[in-house]
């Protein structure tokens, strides 16, 4: 008898672990991947959010009572910063040491020396290039090795989130991911073999668009979009600042773009024909990126053709961190055309969407993002840019940049993207001894002067 | 994460350091990681090269000094102990240190060991005195092309003339002390370093 009602157990309890699997299947490879397609919004999005913060808040409260019973302050992450000019304190460092301030003095050097000081302790620069510090945890190892450890509670918590985001996220995100690219290059290749009529370019944008919708949803992306008028237009070039590779599919997400880029071999190669069958985008062979003509008369081409889709460019060059925006290539401002720029920023709370291009390939990072919580981000369309009368291709570049940096929040930056892997040129280094050597030369001449008169008069 | 792991900072180490150079716990937590940040490397130390990397280092004239002043004679690498070393040099002379024991060691961010570190730019080859020739080699690092030889000498030849009290052509530790003495060195050579 016993021996029965044990088997009857086992049997109920496989047929229900077996039932929640199967549902469980069908939801990862048959409902969600068409919820996606379909692009409807089940609204639990908004809801995911609010309970991450809520658990975010407990976590760091929890934090902050066990460091003060240690007697400690927890270290945030700040910075601050205060400029005065090189002029203004080499004088008033002179000035103090009693002598004149347009002479050289022993004191010079103290100028240089705590400078240099301050950026062995922090600078603008190398920071941008690694992911942002956070002033909270979100309970992510990634961001924080130390605060795992605080109390049994926290590693619980930090467990379960660990188990959902690996053990259910991930799998669902994945199976997305796989699907939507699989379904976008068949449906593209199908749609390129039509005649180049309305129809195709009508079908071509759909596909696309359905191809960004199941990429947006399998990175968990929440994106809001503020100021909608002023979305690009066909006649233009859209720039917008650079954090990863997945600025294009969120900006696609919106309305259908032309990309520009270097031909890859591999998947990402696959897929940029695939894009090219169906809808014009600007892709170059290894050896003609090189030739700048080559590349600025496509551009113009391709702009001129009012029925074209606009051109995306990121002219940073590279990913930043998202917390400023760097130098601006002049390359496409000086086509003449009209640049509508883009703002995309987003919230590090729920998962950093910074691409570490030399920590980390791009498998590993898409991996990371979609075993974070979610990437949350808001793009801001900025009203249409055109070049001013007298205005050269690099100050439209920076009057560009100063307008998405004001919007999105970020540090506008002088410095170049560039600058994270290679050296910083040695210009600038002498630009620096020149300004010095104006505070040293101006008296010298006068005190030979003063030197061969004294020397007259005796 | 593995390696992360072992480069983690242990309370003895931040005692340790707390006691040699005053800074706070979290002052030196913080300071550590900016050390791991621009270790890239990951080995525990720094290279002349992971100093030269920051841009605004990199271009001031007398970057090269600096970086150097963290290096013991003749090293290549510096651990974070030596890193905090130099950096304790900057920290802000407090309130309540001015009136500490006189009898116990000097303190590293004392006014006497800020203008020792200044001296040290000079000093080249430290032998504890400036010569004409390294003055002349800094000012070289600090204007560049633009002045000319004949000029820079002339403005050499007259600090240290107006520098020298003992007539040996050369600037001692002490001549160095007299000719900044009026230099508020506490606040001009110290850095914030937030909490």
């Amino acid at each position: 008898m016993d021996s029965l009602a044990l088997r009857l157990n086992e049997d109920k309890s496989c047929l229900c672990l077996g039932v929640s699997i199967t549902a469980w299947l069908t939801f990862l490879f048959g409902f969600a991947p068409l919820l996606a397609v379909l692009g409807v919004s089940v609204g639990i999005s908004s809801f995911y959010t609010r309970t991450l913060l809520h658990v975010f808040e407990w976590a760091n409260l929890h934090m902050d009572l066990r460091a003060k019973e240690k007697n400690r302050q927890l270290f945030r992450h700040d910075t601050n910063g205060k400029l005065l000019s090189l002029k203004q304190e080499i004088q008033e460092l002179r000035g103090c040491a009693g002598c004149l301030t347009s002479e050289f003095n022993l004191t010079d050097v103290l100028f240089f020396c705590r400078k240099a000081m301050e950026n062995v302790v922090d600078d603008d620069v190398t920071k941008r290039f690694s992911p942002q510090k956070l002033d909270s945890w979100n309970l992510l190892t990634r961001n924080n090795h130390n605060f795992c450890h605080i109390s049994l509670r926290l590693k619980v918590v930090w467990v379960l989130g660990l188990l959902l985001r690996y053990g259910v996220l991930l799998p669902l995100r994945v199976t997305l991911a796989i699907t939507g690219i699989c379904l976008f290059l068949v449906l593209s290749t199908l749609v390129g073999v039509l005649p180049n009529t309305r129809l195709r370019s009508c079908l071509s944008d759909k596909v696309h668009l359905m191809g960004c919708h199941i990429c947006v949803r399998s990175l968990s992306a929440i994106i809001t979009y503020h100021n909608r008028q002023n979305k690009p237009q066909n006649d233009g070039i859209c720039v917008a600042n650079h954090t990863t590779p997945i600025d294009g599919i969120i900006l696609a997400n919106d309305r259908c773009y032309s990309l520009v880029g270097q031909l890859h071999g591999g998947l990402l190669g696959m897929i940029q024909r695939a894009m090219v069958t169906s809808s014009p985008h600007i892709w170059f062979e290894r050896a003609e990126v090189k030739d700048r003509h080559l590349v600025a008369k496509r551009l113009i081409d391709h702009v001129a053709d009012k029925t074209k889709h606009p051109v995306l460019i990121f002219p940073e060059g590279t990913c930043i961190n998202n917390t400023s925006v760097m130098m601006f290539r002049k390359s496409s401002f000086e086509l003449g055309c009209t640049i509508y720029p883009v703002a995309i920023k987003y919230d590090p709370r729920f998962g950093d969407a910074f691409w570490n291009s030399s920590k980390f390939g791009l498998v590993r990072y898409l991996l990371r993002t979609m075993s974070s919580w979610a990437i949350v981000c808001s793009v801001w369309y900025l009203p249409p840019m055109n070049r001013k009368e007298g205005e050269d291709a690099v100050q439209f570049a920076n009057r560009v940049k100063s307008v998405i940096a004001a919007k999105g929040g970020f540090v506008d930056l002088k410095w170049d993207g560039g600058l994270k892997r290679a050296r910083v040129k040695e210009a600038f280094k002498e630009e620096q001894q020149e300004l010095y050597s104006r505070l040293v030369v101006g008296v010298s001449q006068g005190a030979d002067n003063a030197a061969s008169d004294s020397a007259k008069e005796s | 994460m593995g390696s992360r792991a072992s480069t983690l900072l242990r309370e003895e180490e931040i005692e340790e350091i707390k006691k040699e150079t005053g800074f706070s716990h979290s002052q030196i937590t913080r300071l550590y990681s900016r050390f791991t940040s621009l270790d890239k490397g990951e080995n525990g130390t720094l290279s002349r090269e992971d100093f030269q990397r920051i841009p605004e280092l990199a271009i001031n004239p007398l970057g090269d000094r600096i970086i150097n002043a963290f290096f013991p004679e003749g090293e290549d690498q510096v651990n974070f102990r030596g890193f905090m070393r130099t950096l304790a040099h900057f920290r802000p002379i407090e309130d309540n240190e001015k009136n500490k024991n006189p009898t116990a060691s000097e303190p590293l961010n004392s006014r006497s060991n800020k203008l020792l570190f200044a001296f040290r730019l000079y000093d080249l080859d430290r032998d504890d005195k400036i010569s004409r020739d390294e003055l002349l080699q800094v000012l070289r690092m600090m204007v560049g092309v633009n002045i000319s030889d004949e000029q820079l000498g002339s403005i050499a030849d007259r600090t240290i003339q107006e520098a020298d009290t003992n007539g040996d052509s050369c600037i001692s530790f002490q001549e160095f002390i007299k000719v900044l003495e009026k230099v508020d060195v506490e606040q001009k050579m110290s850095i914030r370093f937030l909490h």
